[in-house]
């Protein structure tokens, strides 16, 4: 056996291992999660990722084809393990009836943002320019602002609101992404 | 053949359908209706507790001691939060029991109504399953679904919240046959090709280990007995949980002690030096791993378990099965007959070779006295007075637990109910009264220390009451032994608030319960004192007066790999501060 060489202030003071977190490297995964249609479900999914530590990007909950079940589609970060673990803890709740983690598999996904842009007589007709190449609809006009619905991919989205943002944005609301795999 | 009935007829009738006889549980406004048909009827017994919490550690010893879920029965509000601790006990050591709630009636829920609480909301993450049943009609069902529930898969607790105007009003009675029991149905049997790729590694391996954990015990006593096969066919050395004591015996040949904080150094190294670890049903936790970075380096791991968010949760393993202990062992012994497998003989013996070394390390050597009773001492007389009793042991938590697990010996699987994962001091006086109520005849010894003891004390009132004889042999230091072993080694003999001034006279205080106090504070007369604590017909509280600076060793340190144990050798020189950096 070794000397026991604790040093003051180490780890070995406390009850736990407080070694630091893991190191790699964390990324953004979407997830869907269909449930049962029942109270209480979204409350235990959300339970999970708190107390568990895991992160929500996004958050999206609608009923699917079949009344009795809805389908959630979840952003979150994490590394390789941490996603495992969230699928695995997922799929053992009693009212989960399938985890579709779509690391690999082929998927379409789309989010809807409504954005109110300050405008003038100025720059009106430029940030209808853009609005039609990014096909997206103008749905609310106003003396000073426009309305525009956009939707489509996550590069799409974050493109055309980066060139709102020099005009001025005065409001904002995303639906958080969807997604349903190809096959 | 519809049968109508009240809610409150249908919670009994469910009941009974279900093969139950015991509900441990209080009543309260919001579940009188059911309390008025229980007085109705002599299938069903109840066991009035003095305090939710002990219902419910009460109905964890019923389950851990008979394989079958336990009931506990509380109120809404106060009854309901009280039982929250023991509810996250039965989750972290996955314990099947059944948990019924009263609720305000449904059209009062959410006007903060007298004796309401959110009761799913407050217990939604310390169970396995909660349901507020809002209609009587899907009452009986729900009942029926919560059993299946908790019995199937990892067990767990699982909760029903039921409002008064449900228990009144009429419905139609759902039989268990025709419940739905939904999709829940978790894979029990392992992927024969995962078992093959085991048995090819176990064929392989010089310095095998067999790491067994709870889930040999909650799969049932067929697993303890394949358990048994496998390591007589192999002889493998085996190491258990503080969870899983009892599933192989302590007696046996291969046994090589409890691993861990507070494990056997054979059994800590053997562990850390071994190159195959076959773990079964324990999730490594991390009073098992020490620094998980440290854990075992050079060993191909196998991990058997039911739940697969334990697999790769802590460590990642190379052989993944994800079943049932008892369903997997089957085709693990049924491949390794088939292909007759053989051992690598030579590694083996070279292997128990040194272990033997290690085992002659003596670790739970301890300085006797003649003067006082060292704890160790205590529960080595108390092991031999009972050893070969129908005895069921029960502990509270801190270092008493660890000194029971490491100088008790269990023989079988289910005499051993301990509450590991969450450490619920206050929990082996009720689990011991659970447990006595369903071995009526059986030894029933909690082993306490005196600060745990007096979180449940109350509970005195419900073995004298339902004549459970329970002996409650606590191990008096006057101090919170656990927290004091800490501050002594970790921080600089500051003692903050761990010790007890003014505790009660044990004695006066089992007369005050009219049950029998029996004190020993000489080594002398322990013998006696225990015979004569096992052969009083009725509940005992024996105050057992220890040496009251003892430490508990070996010890890993946390953030410590595994062969970096402290013995108690060592801690002289460690606490003269030799090397304490």
């Amino acid at each position: 056996m070794s000397a026991l060489n604790i040093k003051k202030g180490s780890t070995s003071h406390s009850a736990y291992d407080l070694r630091s977190g893991s190191t790699e490297i964390e990324e953004s995964h979407t997830l869907a999660v269909i449930v049962e249609n029942e109270p209480g479900v979204l409350a235990r999914v959300i339970g999970l990722f708190s107390g568990r530590g895991y992160n929500i990007d996004t958050l999206n909950v609608g009923p699917t084809h079949d009344p009795k079940m809805s389908r959630m589609t979840i952003v979150t970060r994490g590394d390789d393990s941490t996603i495992e673990q969230i699928v695995k803890q997922l799929n053992k709740l009693v009212n989960v009836l399938e985890v579709q983690d779509f690391r690999d598999a082929d998927y379409v996904d789309r989010e809807l943002v409504l954005v109110k842009v300050k405008v003038d007589s100025k720059t009106r007709a430029e940030v209808m320019q853009i609005t039609d190449i990014f096909r997206a609809k103008i749905v609310d006009v106003q003396p000073t602002s426009l309305t525009i619905e956009i939707t489509g991919n996550e590069s799409k989205v974050e493109k055309f609101l980066e060139l709102m943002s020099n005009f001025g944005v005065a409001g904002l609301t995303r639906t958080g992404k969807v997604a349903l795999p190809r096959k | 053949m519809s049968k109508q009935m009240t809610g409150a007829q249908m919670v009994i009738q469910a009941l009974k359908d279900q093969g139950v006889e015991i509900v441990f549980g209080y009543p309260g406004g919001a579940v009188l209706p059911i309390y008025d048909e229980i007085f109705q009827q002599n299938d069903i017994r109840h066991v009035l507790v003095r305090h939710e919490q002990g219902a419910v550690h009460m109905a964890e010893g019923y389950a851990r001691s008979t394989g079958k879920p336990g009931v506990a029965l509380v109120t809404s509000g106060p009854g309901a939060t009280n039982a929250v601790t023991g509810l996250t006990d039965a989750l972290m050591d996955s314990i099947p029991i059944v948990v019924l709630t009263g609720q305000v009636p449904t059209f009062m829920i959410g006007t903060d109504g007298f004796q309401e609480a959110d009761t799913v909301g407050i217990t939604r993450p310390c169970t396995k399953m909660n349901w507020l049943v809002k209609d009587t009609a899907n009452l009986a069902d729900t009942i029926h679904q919560a059993f299946h529930v908790a019995t199937h898969g990892r067990p767990g607790p699982v909760l029903i919240d039921i409002p008064k105007d449900v228990q009144f009003a009429t419905a139609e009675y759902v039989p268990a046959e025709k419940a739905k029991i939904s999709h829940y149905q978790p894979r029990t049997a392992g992927d024969p090709a995962q078992i093959a790729r085991l048995v090819e590694l176990m064929e392989s391996a010089e310095r095998p280990i067999i790491y067994s954990g709870g889930g040999v015990i909650n799969s049932g006593p067929r697993a303890s007995q394949l358990l048994r096969e496998l390591v007589a066919e192999t002889n493998f050395p085996i190491t258990s949980t503080l969870m899983g004591l009892g599933s192989y015996p302590a007696s046996g040949k291969n046994w090589v002690g409890m691993l861990g904080m507070h494990g056997l150094y054979e059994a800590n190294l053997a562990m850390h030096g071994c190159d195959v670890m076959i773990n079964i049903g324990a999730r490594f936790d991390d009073r098992i791993t020490g620094r998980v970075k440290d854990f075992s380096p050079k060993s191909k791991k196998a991990h058997i378990d039911i739940d697969p968010s334990s697999i790769n949760k802590v460590i990642r393993v190379d052989v993944p099965i994800v079943g049932d202990v008892t369903e997997v062992l089957e085709e693990l012994l049924r491949q390794w007959r088939a292909r007759g497998s053989k051992t690598d003989q030579r590694g083996l013996s070279q292997w128990w070779k040194q272990i033997d070394e290690w085992r002659a390390v003596k670790c739970l050597t301890y300085k006797p006295s003649t003067t006082t009773i060292k704890p160790q001492y205590a529960l080595e007389r108390l092991e031999a007075l009972t050893k070969g009793m129908d005895r069921y042991i029960t502990t509270e938590v801190g270092q008493h637990q660890m000194w029971a697990a490491q100088y008790l010996g269990f023989e079988d699987p289910n005499r051993w109910m301990t509450s590991g994962g969450l450490g619920t001091m206050g929990y082996g006086l009720p689990a011991s009264i659970g447990v006595q109520v369903a071995h009526p005849e059986s030894l029933v010894i909690n082993v306490a220390g005196e600060a745990s003891w007096l979180m449940n004390m109350q509970e005195m009132g419900t073995a004298m009451q339902f004549r459970a004889p329970v002996k409650q042999f606590i191990l008096n230091n006057e101090r919170l032994g656990m927290v004091r072993q800490w501050q002594e080694l970790l921080h600089g003999e500051r003692y903050s608030s761990s010790w007890s001034e003014s505790l009660p006279d044990f004695v006066k205080l089992a007369e005050a319960f009219g049950c029998k106090g029996i004190k020993c504070s000489d080594p002398k007369d322990l013998d006696d004192a225990i015979m004569e604590m096992i052969r009083y017909d009725g509940p005992v509280i024996f105050d057992c007066l220890v040496e009251k600076h003892e430490n508990c060793f070996p010890m890993i340190p946390s953030g410590k790999p595994h062969n970096e144990m402290l013995l108690s050798a060592d801690a002289d020189a460690f606490k003269s501060g030799a090397v304490l950096v």
